[in-house]
């Protein structure tokens, strides 16, 4: 009997222990390195989180592989651990892992507004350093100030991007239809395709910041980017005549079938594919697509080569210039505060945005934020005309959900997607924004 | 062995593993959700104590009583569609040819994972190349609604696949009960002149009772704290017409940065769930269980 009483105990000790060891691994996985900084030739782990898994970003994960390669070729000490999340899973992770404080030593950030609350818990550490050494500028302008709170940058930014409209070349010239040139062009083009039985635009609207586009670039162009870049700071207001009229224009064109069926249920993957299949003309999408237009062998070559991009046309009496354009930078990476390895983590990132920009113009197809000399390289015509487009851009409202806080961001969303499926109307859309806004501050 | 098990010590230190496990996930968590709820909070800087303010303003919030009463809604639907799960329980255990493979066939939906049916459903019900669109069409409908853009359709055209993905658990749950009745009692009501509607209704229902009634309070409190299928296919949308209180609550949480207001919502769901349980099991207490034998 003895005997049986103390397997049990035994047993029970060893459920314990289970219990215990699994605490202690998950803790080690997500906790970052326990290897103190020093000097070189000690051993250093970087913990490193990204979002471009190689199944839905192969060229960026194979970029990314590249350079931690030849990194830790050329650092014999470092061992540059990654983690690779899906982009909302990243960002969800993100938090969690803010708030337990156990973000990982190198890390993806998105501008602004997103990185606004990190700051502020003292969770990113200051890059300017580096900014003023070796990667002094070999920014594009613009770019590395979205990172910048209370005049400190909080990190480096890695692509740039821009959002033109592009279309399907076969479709206009069997429709016979032109580029738009004036925004009455492209609801002439809509109405057209639309009584032909063409889905003019692909929006994928249940992701809402797809419809914010659409809204901005009416509100540049109507109101002019000052009045529209003033109401999403704060210092205007979204009741402005020029924005209002924006907002109605966009349920003119929801009105006239100028958007694909159901686009407030489609998500932009979905509402893309629409597009790749030729089954719509005309798509808005950030520069980031590039790829698929080019370079992307899982698409029929005929469809890629039949791909075109034009600017969004000017409003008739609209103070907005038709060279300024919606965007901004993407992702960009930072520095952990309480990462116990800063110093060796900030050498990685000055390093990785140096080979980033290079390689990203050849091997991915996306539009740097460090300035690369692409004369001797050889590139997509379509890739080249809108880097062009791009450096002679008169201004760039960064995306407005990037730009605004949080809990503003989210209700600038929601009054979008309120918007085009014609929930409300545009004096309510407006008093909406300002009131967020207000709240926000 | 029997020694053993009757040594109070010894039980104690078997049940202490899983106990200090499921203090650890399950109420620890749930105690300090409703204390992040009494605070400001974005979820990554110093917390603000604000006191009740986040529960106060909960009772206020249109958006939150309208997923409110979509969740109520789904709830309503699925205790509905219990009924409908029986009747086909009492068939498929009625020795009907094949009902083994109706049996398999009604529980696959529930072995894939809701994602996977999220992504089915959304090719059924995409707008124009949608199955059921392209079959609407071909049948004459010319212009078919694109249902999950909808406000007024979505929510129901959600609550088909929601039913559709849980209706094997029950029917196999109804069906388990239903083979543990004596046959010996269906052949005595036989032989006093019972029809097969009476049987049903005499015999079998007062049988599986207590088990329907454990069906509903699963069904209802899985509907209000329901989320997956919702998420991924329509993430609340259109303009709120799909938003449930847990989809809301995730919303607030993580995409809006109030792990504050999130909290209380989510302390709120749970003090919902307990209270409906408690309500559905006033309501379906009987005194006395009905045994025939």
């Amino acid at each position: 009997m003895f005997k049986k009483k103390g397997l049990m105990l035994l047993l029970a000790f060893c459920l314990v222990l289970v219990a215990a060891g699994c605490g202690t691994n998950s803790n080690e996985s997500s906790g970052g390195s326990k290897e103190t900084a020093g000097e070189s030739g000690e051993q250093v782990t970087i913990n490193f989180m990204h979002l471009w898994p190689e199944g839905v970003s192969a060229g960026q994960n194979k970029i990314v592989n590249q350079i931690i390669k030849a990194y830790q070729d050329e650092h014999k000490n470092v061992t540059i651990k990654q983690e690779v999340l899906d982009n909302e899973q990243y960002k969800n992770k993100l938090k969690v892992l803010s708030a337990s404080n156990k973000l990982p030593d190198v890390g993806v950030t998105w501008a602004a507004g997103f990185l606004q609350p990190y700051v502020e818990g003292k969770l990113f550490t200051p890059v300017d350093d580096l900014l003023s050494g070796e990667l002094n500028g070999k920014f594009v302008s613009g770019t590395t100030e979205a990172y910048a709170i209370d005049g400190k940058t909080y990190a480096l930014p890695l692509e740039f991007n821009i959002a033109p409209v592009y279309y399907n070349k076969s479709i206009f010239e069997k429709y016979k239809l032109e580029i738009p040139q004036t925004y009455e062009d492209l609801k002439a083009v809509a109405k057209t395709l639309s009584e032909n039985g063409i889905a003019p635009i692909a929006l994928g609207n249940k992701d809402r910041w797809t419809g914010s586009l659409w809204y901005m670039y009416l509100a540049d162009r109507i109101a002019g980017q000052q009045t529209l870049s003033g109401a999403i700071n704060g210092e205007g207001a979204f009741t402005d005549e020029g924005l209002l009229q924006a907002a109605t224009e966009v349920q003119t064109l929801v009105d006239s079938h100028a958007f694909v069926k159901g686009f407030n249920g489609l998500s932009n993957e979905e509402a893309k594919s629409e597009f790749l299949n030729g089954k719509a003309a005309m798509y808005m999408m950030g520069t980031w697509e590039l790829p698929n237009f080019t370079t992307n062998e899982d698409i029929p070559k005929e469809f890629r080569d039949s791909v075109g991009f034009f600017k969004f046309p000017k409003v008739e009496g609209g103070k907005g210039d038709i060279n300024s354009w919606v965007g901004g930078p993407g992702v960009g990476l930072f520095v952990s505060e309480n990462s116990a390895v800063k110093e060796e983590a900030k050498a990685f990132i000055e390093y990785f945005v140096t080979q980033w920009g290079e390689q990203a113009v050849t091997g991915a197809g996306v539009i740097p934020a460090t300035k690369v000399d692409t004369s001797s390289m050889e590139l997509p015509q379509l890739y080249i005309d809108l880097f062009n487009e791009m450096n002679q851009a008169s201004s760039i409202t960064l995306f407005a959900d990037v730009q605004m806080q949080a809990s503003a961001a989210e209700t600038h969303l929601n009054m979008i997607q309120a918007l085009f499926g014609k929930a409300v109307t545009p004096e309510k859309f407006s008093e909406e924004h300002d009131k967020a806004i207000s709240e926000g501050k | 062995m029997d020694k053993v098990l009757s040594n109070k010590k010894i039980i104690a230190l078997y049940v202490l593993p899983s106990l200090l496990l499921i203090l650890a996930i399950v109420y620890i968590p749930i105690v300090l959700t409703a204390y992040y709820g009494l605070n400001k909070w974005n979820g990554i800087g110093a917390m603000t104590f604000v006191g009740l303010d986040n529960y106060l303003a909960l009772f206020k919030d249109a958006t939150f009583w309208n997923s409110a009463w979509h969740s109520l809604l789904l709830a309503v639907f699925s205790g509905i569609s219990l009924l409908l799960y029986l009747i086909v329980a009492m068939v498929l255990a009625a020795r009907i040819n094949g009902a083994n493979l109706f049996r398999k066939i009604y529980l696959i939906p529930m072995l894939l994972s809701s994602v996977a049916i999220a992504q089915l459903w959304l090719r059924i019900y995409h707008p124009t190349n949608g199955v059921l669109n392209s079959m609407l069409e071909s049948l004459g409908f010319a212009n078919p609604p694109a249902w999950l853009a909808e406000p007024s359709l979505v929510l129901y055209a959600l609550f088909i696949p929601i039913l559709w993905q849980y209706a094997g658990f029950y029917i196999l749950i109804y069906y388990a009960a239903l083979k543990n009745i004596p046959a010996s009692l269906e052949e005595a009501a036989k032989i006093d002149g019972a029809n097969a509607l009476q049987i049903a209704w005499m015999i079998k229902l007062p049988l599986v009772m207590e088990v329907i009634k454990v069906t509903i309070v699963l069904a209802v409190v899985g509907s209000l704290k329901y989320f997956d299928l919702i998420f991924v296919m329509t993430d609340g949308g259109p303009n709120g017409a799909s938003e449930v209180m847990a989809s809301y609550m995730y919303h607030e949480a993580f995409r809006a940065y109030d792990f504050g207001y999130g909290s209380a919502i989510g302390f709120f769901l749970l003090v919902i769930c307990l209270a409906v349980t408690w309500v559905i099991r006033k309501l379906t207490a009987s005194k006395d269980t009905i045994q025939y034998s």
